[in-house]
């Protein structure tokens, strides 16, 4: 049994305790007070699912919580994820007008929440399926962007089921975004009331290996495609086979799916990366208890892929940040668990192809840092079951689509999120099923008018 | 430091802010610690025959998350004996001599009644007597307040009682419930009235409760109509205060009420020619202590314009309210956005587009978000050609002095209406004839 850090199941609550709380009447109508009702407003257009934002604030303060759930939610099925989950700051919020004054924005993204919790905590369905149309979709993948490919094509009247081979639905929203800012159980409520719009969710169920996808292709009209990405990529260090060595994934989806206190998490921990998923691994080894926690990035902060407010987080939490360091290998103790990590200084140079400075290890320069841990949080892996699907085209590992209908080069299949843009925000997967949503509908109506005039 | 005591009626005042006869002016705890705290003077509640009063009271009207813009009631005059009021108004002016008192009374149409209750209110000490001819709700069905106050005869007869006994000056309030309440302030004078005080209350339903369909205040799931006070009914106010101020067979002093709240309001009423001014709904909201900043605001105000007393601004902005054909029909001015000020927020363009003349473009908005670099500055254009000078983009505009109005000079003399139609040989006015048959009258 991992020796760690103790803390008591109160303390543990408590640090993992919503980062952003529910707003009261009181403050729902303060902040939404600020809002100018500016149109053509900014914040929409800012928006991956343009959601009226001015107008579902206006109905906040005339009361109607329920028509300003639906105006939210009519735009985007996951209103409530994206309201607590969304980078606001560089989307609505850094575009409100009140940030050209030297104000604080609109508080958009709690105003959304509080509205669309409105409608949840009541289990009042706003929205509605249209009339049945006799035509199947299925969705593989139960994450953000097949829920909402899969809502949307309810309300266009087609009967769709999405498969999932996890066993609860939800996807990274369920097992992947920080605990403190959203539970699994916040994620899984909104499936529910997504499923209440007549969505069919078989988890548990693996394409390929429990349904062939030949299945798939005869009994359905069409195939979206939402699997996200895969497993965190090897560092390119031995680390994979000693003890105490995890991904970044696994370990945010313990903290999701066990109590915190079942969570094994070391004294002295390096989070190995740069990027958002670094920083809750970081996050939330500080708020297990690890008493040291290093963030160990090649780069400077300048190139560093998390939002500000992500890394003021971390620091916030004490969290220490090694610059300019790459990993060489992890040293294990006699027992094979990590007991030190060595690294290199790295200079930057020029702009590489990601548009970042470039990085090369100063040789002579290695250092140790002593751990019990090392959590590697360096991207995720492009799925190998793409490469089961026929004729699709992938362009170093993610599915080529039509930007306008997300129809990929196998004209029955479509797609959206990670698997499509490699890896971003649930907004922009809920963007991309409404898209395919659309863009199903739009093929399938061709074909049956086709049909009709043959 | 500026001499902001004023002289109302031969009574002079430490300062022109006084405290509205209603809940805060109903006991002499409340006046003494108003007193303490720097109004000027106080108009006790209404005296007359006790009353019994209901709950609830009071209704409001919020704006967004600001409290009580507007509020209602349906409260009467004091609920307590006449003799307890002018005793405490006796203690209250052995202890402030130089605060002002004022005895608002209101009793049943009689001249013996009345006779007897000015002769107990001088007894007590009062500075000054108010005579309540504007209480809109309740009293009025009752035959007094409004009721008196809305027939001109029987506001000069009654004013007329009371100067046959009354030894102070008179003040008459004034509904505002009728169609001109100049008129009323000139029957006032014509009783003898030393000077009038107004707006009281306007007849109001403060609003309805949508689940239980009951107005507010609800007594029981019934209401009646109220009294409508506070900041929201202030530019009625004044321009109720500038009418009687400008009307020529008044030309006695005015106490101003309506929504003040703070020294700039009470400007505004001096201005427009209220020699003090009364405040009730801001201090029953924030309690006395707001007198503090009216005095220092006003002394402020005072001092860096160089006058050397309040009385020194009565009346100043009373020629400058005029009839609406003597304004200059050549007198051009054109909005300008200050692109660098200029937020992006449309407001001006929508308000324009929809709401007035269609003179400001806005190109639609690009989809753009921070994460794909800086958001392009969005800054509609006023078609300055097209643009009629009515101010509402610069009133919506929420960035100060981001919008302003600029003179366009036009070449032209200036001519009203007035003139455009003496040159013409025509009337300003507008016949009846004119009117009903919808042409120019015969012979044009």
């Amino acid at each position: 049994m991992h020796t760690g850090p103790k803390l008591t199941p109160e303390q543990l609550e408590e640090n993992f305790a919503d980062i952003n709380p529910p707003l009261t009447p009181s403050l729902a109508l303060e902040a939404g007070s600020r809002c100018l009702f500016c149109y053509d407003a900014p914040c929409i257009k800012a928006c991956p699912t343009e959601i009226n934002i001015p107008q579902f604030i206006r109905q906040i303060l005339t009361q109607n919580l329920v028509g300003s759930a639906r105006t939210i939610l009519s735009a985007n099925v996951l209103g409530h994820s994206c309201g607590r989950v969304c980078p606001t700051s560089v989307l609505c919020e850094g575009a409100c007008v009140l940030n050209a004054e030297g104000k604080k924005p609109v508080e958009i993204g709690r105003l959304q929440r509080y509205a669309v919790d409105h409608v949840l905590d009541r289990k009042i369905q706003v929205l509605r399926a249209g009339e049945a149309n006799g035509r199947r979709v299925a969705l593989i993948g139960a994450g953000p962007a097949s829920l909402s490919c899969a809502a949307e094509l309810r309300r266009l009247g087609y009967s769709t089921v999405i498969f999932d081979a996890k066993p609860e639905p939800g996807g990274l929203n369920t097992y992947g975004i920080a605990a403190y800012k959203m539970r699994a159980a916040d994620s899984i409520r909104e499936v529910e009331m997504i499923r209440g719009l007549g969505v069919e969710i078989r988890c548990g169920v693996q394409i390929g290996r429990d349904v062939s996808l030949a299945q798939l292709e005869r009994e359905y009209d069409a195939i979206f495609i939402g699997v996200g990405l895969g497993q965190t990529e090897d560092l390119s260090i031995d680390a994979e086979n000693i003890r105490r060595c995890v991904d970044a994934l696994s370990f945010i989806e313990k903290t999701k799916t066990k109590g915190f206190d079942h969570v094994q998490v070391g004294t002295k921990v390096a989070v190995i990366g740069g990027g958002n998923t670094a920083i809750d691994a970081a996050t939330a080894a500080r708020r297990l208890g690890a008493e040291v926690v290093y963030m160990i990035y090649r780069r400077s902060r300048e190139e560093m892929s998390a939002f500000d407010y992500e890394y003021e987080l971390a620091n916030t939490d004490g969290v220490s940040f090694v610059w300019q360091a790459a990993p060489v290998r992890v040293i294990p103790d006699a027992r094979g668990r990590a007991q030190a990590l060595e690294c290199v200084r790295t200079e930057l140079g020029p702009p590489d192809s990601s548009g970042r400075r470039s990085f090369q290890p100063i040789p002579g320069s290695e250092f140790q840092i002593e751990v019990d841990m090392v959590i590697k949080a360096v991207g995720q892996k492009k799925l190998a079951f793409l490469r089961e699907i026929p004729g699709l085209t992938l362009d170093r590992g993610k599915v080529v689509v039509n930007a306008d209908t997300m129809q990929t080069s196998n004209p029955k299949y479509f797609s959206g999120g990670d698997c499509v843009n490699g890896g971003g925000e649930v907004v922009d997967a809920v963007a991309h099923g409404k898209r395919a949503a659309k863009g199903i509908h739009a093929m399938l109506e061709s074909q049956r008018r086709g049909v009709a005039h043959a | 430091m500026p001499d902001l005591s004023i002289n109302f009626c031969g009574v002079r005042s430490p300062n022109p802010f006084w405290l509205a006869s209603g809940p805060p002016t109903n006991t002499s705890y409340q006046v003494m610690k108003a007193f303490d705290a720097g109004w000027g003077g106080a108009v006790w509640k209404t005296i007359g025959d006790p009353i019994i009063n209901t709950a609830s009271r009071y209704g409001s009207i919020d704006y967004k998350h600001e409290r009580m813009i507007g509020l209602n009631n349906i409260e009467l005059i004091s609920d307590r004996s006449i003799e307890t009021n002018f005793h405490e108004i006796s203690e209250v002016k052995k202890r402030f001599p130089k605060n002002t008192v004022i005895a608002s009374l209101m009793v049943e149409s009689k001249r013996e009644t009345w006779h007897d209750i000015v002769r107990r209110a001088q007894e007590s000490g009062a500075d000054l007597l108010e005579l309540n001819f504007g209480c809109p709700h309740g009293m009025s069905e009752r035959g007094m307040g409004a009721a008196v106050g809305q027939v001109p005869e029987y506001t000069t007869l009654i004013t007329s009682w009371v100067k046959e006994v009354a030894t102070i000056p008179v003040i008459v309030k004034l509904t505002p419930n009728v169609t001109d309440v100049a008129h009323m302030a000139a029957a006032a004078r014509q009783g003898g009235a030393d000077a009038v005080s107004l707006v009281n209350t306007f007849n109001s339903i403060v609003g309805i409760d949508l689940e239980s369909f009951a107005p507010r205040p609800s007594v029981g799931g019934y209401g009646s109509h109220g009294g409508y006070c506070g900041p929201s009914v202030k530019p009625i106010a004044l321009h109720m205060v500038s009418s009687v101020a400008k009307h020529p067979q008044v030309g006695i002093p005015i106490s101003g009420i309506g929504g003040v709240a703070n020294w700039q309001d009470a400007v505004e009423f001096m201005l427009l020619g209220s020699t003090s001014v009364q405040v009730c709904t801001a201090a029953m909201h924030y309690g006395f202590r707001m007198v503090e900043d009216m005095i220092d605001g006003l002394s402020q105000y005072l001092e860096d314009r160089g006058f050397a007393s309040a009385m020194d601004v009565l009346g100043k902005s009373v020629d400058r309210i005029r009839d609406w054909g003597d304004l200059d029909l050549n007198y051009k001015i054109v909005a300008r956005i200050d692109a660098e000020k200029c937020i992006g927020c449309n407001l001006c363009y929508i308000a324009c587009e929809d709401g007035a003349h269609q003179c400001i473009t806005a190109a639609e908005r690009p989809h753009g978000d921070l994460r794909h670099g800086e958001l392009a500055k969005h800054v509609p254009r006023i078609v300055e050609d097209e643009c009629v000078g009515c101010n509402l983009c610069a009133l919506v505009c929420p960035v100060p002095g981001c919008i302003t109005m600029e003179r366009i000079d036009t070449g032209r003399p200036p001519m009203s209406w007035r003139q455009l139609q003496e040159a013409r040989g025509k009337s300003p006015q507008c016949s009846m004839e004119e009117l009903l048959a919808g042409q120019p009258a015969a012979g044009d």
